[in-house]
Parts: C-alpha cells; sequence; structure tokens
C-alpha cells in the first residue's frame, strides 16, 4: 500500500456502464418470468391460486443458496490469496443472501396460513432456510462488531466456510427429522406444470442477485478505496484517520 | 517519505524494518518505521508515551502483524515466514504473561514444553536459580508482586535463549538483582551473535548497556533532540536519506 | 514440526487449562448448577405431567447441556486475556492449530465432567429408565459433546475477543449446532425407548459426520481466527 497521495486509484466508473444493460433487465426478466409463470400453470388442485407464491418463494430460497455458495468460495479465496476484494465480495453476497433468505421464510409463512392455519409449518425445505438465516444473521453480526478490516475479513472468512460446510448437513438433518415425525409437507415442486414457471423464475432470480451483488460489491469497493486514502493521508499527516 | 536505500549487505541483520506501519482501527501506531540492528549491537528506543514503543516490539516478535511495510529477522520475513521467526525472538512484554493460578514451576514447565525443550527439568532449574525464585517455585504467581512476577518472565526467557531480544521496559519494577539479570539475559544474546531492543525511559539504567539510542515520535523513528549518549560505531554500515516534508507533516531523518 | 513436539504442545495446553480450573473451580460449579438449573425449569415450564415430560426429556437435556455448557467457552480464553498470556502464548514456536487442539480437550474433560453431575439429576427428575443399550447412549453422549465442544471452542477464539462476547457466541454457535441438536436428541430418545425403529444407527452416523467434518475445519481455519 502506497503511503502517498498520488497512489489513488480512480473510481471504477467503467463498472457502472457495463453493469448498467443488468439495472434494466432485472425487473423486466423478472416481470417477464412471473408473468410466463402464472400463464402457464393452472391453479392448484389443492391450494388454488395460492401456489403461485411458489414462483418467489422457490427461486427466493435457491438463489438464498446461490449466496451462500458464493460466500464459501470468496471466503476460501480470501483466506488463500489475502485478497481483501474476495472478502468484500463475501460481504455483499451475504447482505444479499440474508434479505433472500428473509424473503423465502415471509413467503414460505404467508403460504401456511391458509394452506394449514398456521404460521409456521415445520417442513424441511422451511426450516432448513430458517437456520440458514440465522447462520447469515450470525456472519453479518461478526462482521458489525469488529471493527479492525484485516480482522474482520480473516474472520469473517472462517465463519463463511464453517457455516456455508454446515447447510448441507442441516438441510440433511432437517429433512430426516420431519421424515421421522410426519406432520405437514411443503407444495411438490417437481410436477411438470410448474416446472417450466419455477425454472424461468429461478433465473429471473439469478439475474436479480447478480446485479444487487454487484452493485453493493462496487458500493464495498468505494467505501474501501475511501477508507484506504484516508489511510494514506493519516501515515503521512498526523497519525490519525479523520 | 521515501525508504532509507537499503544496502545489499552480506551480514544478516538480527532486524530489519522497512516502512513498517501498523494501524489499530483508526489509529496508525507506526507510520513508516525504518531500523536495522546489526550482530550484537543494544539499540535502546526512547520516545514519548504513545509513540509506538511497545508496537515496535510486538510487531518485531510477530505478535502483532504489519500492516504496511514489511521486514524481517535474520533473514527470516515477518509477513510471509512468521513461524520462522518466532523461535529466534524473545519478547519481555508489559504484561508477565503467566498464568495467575498455576505456581512458578508450573508456569515455567508450561513454558518448557510449549517450546520443546529437550531436558526441560534442568532448563527449568537452571533458570529459576538464575533469576533467584527457587524458593518461590511452589508459590502460585498471583500471590507474587509485579517484580516477582516479571522475575518468572525473565526465567522463561533464559530458557528460550532467545537469539534477538525485544525488551519493554526492562528495567521497571526490578529491583538491582532484576536489573542485573536483565543485563546478563543481554549479554548471553550478544554473545550468541544476536541483538537486543530495549524500549526504556530510564535511559540512565541503559547507558551501560547500550551501543545506541534511537528515538520514536508519533510511530516513526526520528533523530533525538539531545545528542546521541555514544557516537555510532564506526563499523556501522549508514546512510542517512534525505527528508521530505509531506503535507505539513514534521520532517524525520532515518539513520539505517 | 515433529508430531512429538506437537502432540506435547496440545497435551501442554490442555493440562494448564485443567490445572486453572480445578484451582479455581469457580466455573465448574457454576456451568453443573446452572444444568440443573436448566432442568428444573424446564421442568416447571412443561407441566408435571410425567408422560409428557418424559417424551421430551432428551431434549431438554440436551438444552441444558448447550445452555449451561456455553459459559465454559469464553472462559477458556479469559484465562489467556487476563495476565495477558495470549501474547506469550502465540510467541512459541510450533503450529497454532495445537493451541485449539488443547483448548478443545480441556473443554471436552470439563463439558464431560459437567454431564457426569447433570445426567443423573435429569434421569431422577424426569423419571428416566437406564436402558439396555446404555452403551450406545453413552457414545451418543460423547460425540454430541465432542461437536459442541470443537464448535464452542472455535467460535470463542473470535468471540471471546470481541466488545459483544456474551451476544456473540451463542449466535455464532447455537445455528451451527441445530444438526447436532436435533441427531443427539433424537439418538437419546430413541435409545431410551429401545430404539424400537433402529433410527438411533443413522443419528449416529450423522453426529459422526458432523464430528469429522468440523474438527477437520476448525483445526484448519483456527490458524486464521486466533491473534492477540
Amino acid at each position: 500500500m502506497e503511503a502517498t497521495m498520488d497512489a489513488a486509484r480512480a473510481p471504477e466508473v467503467t463498472r457502472r456502464t457495463r453493469f448498467s444493460i443488468l439495472a434494466w433487465l432485472w425487473p423486466v426478466v423478472l416481470i417477464a418470468a412471473q408473468v410466463y409463470a402464472f400463464a402457464i400453470s393452472p391453479p392448484d388442485r389443492d391450494m388454488g391460486d395460492l401456489q403461485k407464491i411458489m414462483y418467489v418463494h422457490v427461486p427466493a430460497a435457491w438463489n438464498a443458496f446461490i449466496s451462500f455458495f458464493i460466500v464459501f468460495i470468496s471466503s476460501i479465496l480470501y483466506l488463500w490469496k489475502r485478497d481483501e476484494r474476495h472478502d468484500l465480495l463475501a460481504a455483499s453476497a451475504a447482505e444479499v443472501g440474508a434479505v433472500l433468505t428473509a424473503l423465502t421464510l415471509v413467503l414460505g409463512s404467508i403460504w401456511g396460513r391458509p394452506t394449514w392455519g398456521v404460521w409456521w409449518t415445520w417442513d424441511a425445505r422451511l426450516t432448513s432456510t430458517a437456520v440458514l438465516f440465522l447462520i447469515f444473521v450470525g456472519y453479518l453480526s461478526l462482521r458489525a462488531f469488529t471493527d479492525e478490516p484485516e480482522r474482520r475479513a480473516r474472520w469473517s472468512a472462517a465463519v463463511g466456510i464453517l457455516g456455508a460446510m454446515n447447510v448441507p448437513i442441516v438441510y440433511m438433518s432437517v429433512r430426516w427429522w420431519r421424515t421421522l415425525h410426519q406432520v405437514q409437507s411443503s407444495p411438490s415442486t417437481v410436477d411438470s406444470p410448474y416446472a417450466w414457471g419455477l425454472r424461468a423464475n429461478a433465473i429471473a432470480f439469478l439475474i436479480v442477485l447478480i446485479y444487487f451483488v454487484r452493485t453493493r460489491y462496487a458500493a464495498a469497493r468505494m467505501e474501501r478505496e475511501a477508507e484506504q486514502r484516508l489511510d494514506a493521508a493519516a501515515l503521512a499527516a498526523g497519525g490519525y484517520n479523520a | 517519505m521515501t525508504a532509507a536505500p537499503v544496502r545489499e549487505s552480506a551480514v544478516i541483520l538480527p532486524l530489519e524494518l522497512r516502512q513498517v506501519a501498523r494501524r489499530f482501527g483508526r489509529r496508525w501506531a507506526l507510520r513508516g518505521v525504518n531500523l536495522q540492528v546489526q550482530p550484537g549491537e543494544v539499540v535502546a528506543v526512547t520516545g514519548a508515551n504513545g509513540s509506538g514503543k511497545s508496537t515496535l516490539l510486538r510487531v518485531a516478535s510477530t505478535a502483532v502483524t504489519i500492516t504496511a511495510g514489511n521486514g524481517s529477522v535474520f533473514g527470516h520475513d515477518l509477513r510471509r515466514r512468521p513461524a520462522s521467526v518466532r523461535p529466534l525472538v524473545g519478547l519481555l512484554g508489559h504484561a508477565p504473561g503467566l498464568y495467575d493460578d498455576l505456581t512458578v514451576a508450573e508456569n515455567l514447565e508450561f513454558a518448557a514444553r510449549m517450546l520443546a525443550l529437550g531436558s526441560p527439568g534442568g532448563a527449568i532449574s537452571r533458570a529459576l536459580e538464575l533469576c533467584g525464585l527457587s524458593a518461590h517455585a511452589g508459590e502460585r504467581v498471583r500471590t507474587l508482586s509485579s517484580g516477582w512476577q516479571r522475575r518468572v518472565s525473565l526465567a522463561r526467557l533464559w530458557m528460550q535463549t532467545p537469539k534477538l531480544l525485544l525488551l519493554d521496559e526492562p528495567y521497571n519494577s526490578f529491583d538491582d538483582e532484576g536489573v542485573a539479570i536483565v543485563n546478563r539475559l543481554i549479554e548471553e544474546a550478544r554473545k550468541r551473535g544476536g541483538a537486543a531492543l530495549l524500549v526504556t525511559h530510564s535511559l540512565a539504567q541503559a547507558a551501560a548497556i547500550m551501543d545506541r539510542r534511537v528515538t520514536l515520535r508519533h510511530g516513526v523513528i526520528e533523530e533525538g533532540l539531545l545528542p546521541q549518549l555514544h557516537d555510532a560505531p564506526a563499523s556501522h554500515d549508514g546512510a542517512r536519506s534525505a527528508a521530505r516534508r509531506v503535507a505539513g507533516a514534521q520532517a524525520t531523518l532515518e539513520l539505517s | 514440526m515433529t508430531w512429538r513436539a506437537e502432540a506435547g504442545r496440545v497435551g501442554a495446553i490442555a493440562w494448564k487449562d485443567l490445572t486453572a480450573e480445578r484451582r479455581t473451580k469457580a466455573n465448574f460449579n457454576a456451568v453443573a448448577f446452572l444444568g440443573m438449573l436448566v432442568l428444573l425449569l424446564f421442568g416447571f415450564a412443561l407441566g408435571p405431567d410425567t408422560a409428557t415430560v418424559r417424551g421430551v426429556a432428551p431434549g431438554i437435556f440436551w438444552l441444558a447441556v448447550l445452555f449451561s455448557g456455553v459459559l465454559a467457552f469464553n472462559r477458556s480464553y479469559q484465562l489467556e486475556l487476563e495476565g495477558g498470556a495470549l501474547e506469550s502464548l502465540l510467541l512459541y514456536p510450533g503450529e497454532r492449530w495445537t493451541i485449539f487442539a488443547g483448548k478443545l480437550l480441556a473443554n471436552l474433560a470439563f463439558l464431560l465432567l459437567v454431564e457426569v453431575v447433570i445426567v443423573p439429576v435429569a434421569v431422577v427428575l424426569y423419571q428416566l429408565a437406564v436402558p439396555e443399550q446404555w452403551p450406545r447412549l453413552l457414545l451418543v453422549l460423547f460425540l454430541g459433546t465432542v461437536g459442541f465442544a470443537t464448535l464452542g471452542t472455535f467460535y470463542a477464539a473470535m468471540a471471546s475477543r470481541s466488545r459483544a462476547r456474551e451476544v456473540l457466541l451463542p449466535l455464532l454457535l447455537f445455528p451451527m449446532l441445530v444438526p447436532l441438536l436435533i441427531a443427539a436428541a433424537e439418538a437419546s430418545a430413541a435409545l431410551l425407548e429401545g430404539d424400537p425403529m433402529g433410527n438411533a444407527g443413522t443419528w449416529i452416523r450423522l453426529l459422526l459426520a458432523f464430528d469429522v467434518v468440523f474438527l477437520a475445519s476448525a483445526i484448519l481455519a483456527f490458524e486464521h481466527v486466533i491473534e492477540v
């Protein structure tokens, strides 16, 4: 790291133009996918039109898992290369993932109410997602409570890796637990009338995910660059960051 | 700030720091320290409170990582090979670093096992004797005064036989006997071709043993306003780098 | 790195932690009593009906272990922070995972001793019958405690250094323990009834897999999280 003022890098304005395509693409694709799914799928024989909530709930859940996967890979890369850009990417993916998991949980709850008369069904996917949500929250809390950037990056990476490794284990154990004590079950998502709608929306949400993570990451990079310029000034002058 | 021109020398330096900076939160404790310690040299580090003296020692010992810049101890890179540095250094910190509920002997036994010493029993009794602790071996550290606790830390340093000694206020809280033990420790390190870096407020006590003195001010080494107590030894490889004002910062002179 | 030296270090750290604990005893008494208290409180909360309570006893027992045991982990690092010993500890030569392994062994021994106290209390309070397959039950107890101690020791290395240590440790640790809690409670419940459907084996295998995965990852990741 240079201790001089002229080491500043120009903010990466080009990125903005590069993914401004995504900025208008994501709402378009999302709406298109939702409309498509609504159009092609018949009302479910049990749930009626309530079933349509699946087209947000399920893709949100899938993409939350993808977020977590990004956190996992970025965390490993950070511990290996010590490049803080990986840490920033992990943090951005974690934030977006937390939102997606919260969305999944809320929608799952909303779906459960008219169907089973309860706000929560202990079904395998929903419960696993709740645990995943708490793991994300733990990760973000750790980051919030750790002020030193290097320490924060290393600790989050370790926590992110272990958390991500636990996701399949959580899912498996909750599923076995549920099959032992059969209670309410979740709607099947593999029936063919619904599959295409789900796939279309899964892709739409993936685009949403990519856009949000990239935007958050760009913001994090800019924050970090500002912080580094403050560091450089502090090193040169009085010894304290502003 | 420019780095002092580093001479490629055939001598492996016990300690070499190049533009080392360390930040704690938003405060930079070290802001670009350049320092070279020659084999057999004893360097006293002085400076006001908060100038970064303790941090300097801790960075050199690998207890604290470097935020920017780099350094080496006997040729081992501080950032990339801290594990190779550790067997070579011994740090006497501010805090005794002992376990209060264990006895003196138990603390040293623990240290011996952590150091993987060949014949721990012998090393421990020798260290106890040299530091005048034989009578207190069975007492819990909690019951000792701070001066005696620091003696236990000294005993531990004896067992480590480090080549680079890093001593933070070694003359504090010691009686004459304690001071003698510290000086002996330094002499032993010197004889082994090592070196010592002492942080001290009391130049009088260090005068007898030190070769030169540097002053830390706001995290950077600068020449003291007072004349040095000794001339720089003739064999001292040195180069002066020019001072440069940066954005109203104070000028710094680096002696290497 | 020679294995003998590293094993010596692991042993030294475990011995040191346990000796310090033995001298003060403050921790052990507090944790054991809290465990018993939790068992009692659950009894009150869930009503005096024996049948109900006996049915949920395994789950309650494991919760008592978790809630009381969590106190042990931060204290294990507190030991290092009090005299500034952590800095000295980190300056010894050798691999850093030995610090983790040593503390893990000490925490494991500590928790197992606490369980020796609270298991009989649970048996009495919830009127449990000692099952035929009690050796397997002991295995479940052991494997569950190993997983708990592994993750607790790991996360406490970070939480104990943070300003919100009391809330951060449970926040990080408990979600990670969900598979362990499920597996241990289910296996215990099945074995207490004689394992009629033969489920216990599956849960024990899950516990074992959990322990192996996290022991390995914690050991590998520890050097990145322990610092002065």
